[in-house]
């Protein structure tokens, strides 16, 4: 019997609410199918089944706020009947915390909310799954707020992001480089090749960055990788997280995932995909769990850098700042040129500045190659 | 059509790309991405739904002179004459 237990998606996740199924029991899934959509607090995200199977039975009604970790169905494993004695085994986002065993099932945002509002979680009445107890049962507990408000979908996202940013500053002791780039050379081929093409074909600086950043980091695994309970695992893949924006306040940081692998073209359709869909709230469950380092840009919000912090259990996220005339010398005299600052926070117990600089120099010497990229 | 008529049609294909935007929030003779929040990507949408809906091939070197609305009124007004 295999367990499907709500992932992880990401470090500021501690629980969802389950707002569909679709899958019914009899149904069979196979790795990478939709099985529910849960709605997080940056977004609805459809969840994927990590291993086939078929549906036996749903344990949570649609509607039910569940930590991370919660059992939301059981399937059968392939080839297994029903009343089977099968060893468990569990299906989940790799790196999704084990559910506690040892303690009152309280949800680690619940406890939060208790610890805010005074109340001792030991002594609530957990409403959820398995007597679990959540930030419902905490808030009513306190009474407050009044049962069926509308939650403040910016402050929940709000929360979230203090708790994974905070938990990034307490745990990892971050270096930050930056480097000039000269990018003459790649705004003077990108606008060569977009005037070939038609408006719908064009591609974006971001790009061209991106895919610079990826082809870097395949010759530094100590910058690309997760950092989990004391052990740094470098990744062979190169999953892009993107850091995006969201129009009502908030940001997310979904994956695009082996990078280097992809043609500018498909880097472009899959970077407006994934922006449409982050701004729709609309993503996927591996998109979530998936990056292995981040890219933020707010060169367009006119900043000349910028100077991330890590998004944990990640190791490094680069940033770009805006790509605009300044003086350059060359050859010795001062030009104008237009360049770009690349910055690079990273993870001071996994690499050096040493490693950090060699990256960034790296990407400096992509990015003087565009036709290569 | 004219730049005039043209506006509305135009402004509800940004709303598209900006929802939050109110009627009349935007000042046509004003600078666009000083008043609403337009990164690269949202900019580039918000051109290939002129284009599909109007029938406007676009130029990237032409970007720099489509900074307010009233402006990229009068660019479609100038290239097409049948709107849909």
């Amino acid at each position: 019997m295999i367990e499907f237990k709500l992932p992880s998606l990401g470090a500021d996740m501690d629980e969802g609410k389950l707002l569909a199924w679709k899958v019914k029991p009899g149904d069979g899934v196979k790795k990478g199918d939709v099985v529910a959509i849960v709605d997080t607090t940056k977004a609805a995200v459809d969840v994927e089944s990590w291993q086939e199977g078929t549906v036996h039975e749903l344990l949570v009604e649609p509607g039910t706020t569940i930590p991370v970790g919660t059992v939301l169905a059981r399937f059968l494993a392939p080839g297994e009947k029903p009343g089977e004695a099968a060893p468990a085994a569990a299906t989940e986002a790799p790196g999704a915390p084990a559910p506690a065993r040892d303690r009152k099932p309280v949800s680690p945002a619940a406890r939060r909310r208790a610890t805010e509002l005074g109340v001792d979680p030991d002594t609530v009445e957990g409403t959820g799954p398995h007597g679990v107890v959540t930030i419902e049962d905490i808030e009513r507990t306190a009474g407050k707020p009044a049962p069926g408000a509308p939650p403040d979908r910016a402050a929940e996202m709000r929360k979230a992001i203090a708790a994974a940013m905070s938990r990034s500053k307490r745990e990892i002791p971050h270096y930050y480089l930056a480097e000039t780039i000269p990018m003459l050379r790649a705004t003077d081929w990108l606008a060569a090749e977009n005037a070939k093409r038609p408006l719908t074909g064009r591609i974006l600086m971001a790009v061209l960055q991106l895919k610079a950043v990826a082809l870097a980091l395949k010759g530094f695994p100590d910058l690309n990788g997760t950092w989990r309970e004391g052990l740094y695992q470098p990744s062979q893949a190169v999953h892009l997280g993107v850091a995006i924006s969201l129009r009502q306040g908030g940001l997310v940081a979904p994956a695009i995932r082996d990078v280097p692998e992809l043609t500018l073209d498909d880097l472009m359709k899959s970077l407006a995909d994934l922006v449409k869909r982050a701004r729709a709230g609309s993503l996927k469950s591996s998109e979530m769990s998936d990056p292995t380092i981040t890219v933020t840009n707010l060169g367009e919000a006119g900043v000349e850098s910028t100077f991330a912090v890590i998004y944990p259990p990640q190791a490094a996220i680069v940033g770009f700042g805006r790509v605009a005339p300044r003086p350059w010398v060359e050859e010795g005299a001062v030009i104008a040129r237009p360049t770009v600052v690349a910055t690079l926070s990273a993870d001071h117990r996994v690499s050096d500045g040493h490693r950090g600089a060699a990256f960034l120099a790296d990407l400096s010497r992509r990015l003087q190659e565009p036709e290569n990229l | 059509m004219n730049a005039d008529a043209l506006r509305p049609l135009v402004f509800a294909e940004l709303r598209k790309i900006a929802p939050e935007l109110e009627a009349g929030e935007v000042a046509p003779d004003k600078l666009l991405r000083d008043q609403v929040d337009l990164d690269s990507m949202d900019w580039l949408n918000f051109l290939i739904a002129v284009h599909q809906r109007f029938g406007v091939e676009i130029a990237e070197s032409d970007y720099a002179a489509l900074d307010t609305l009233d402006r990229i009124c009068e660019y479609i007004a100038a290239r097409n004459s049948t709107p849909s």
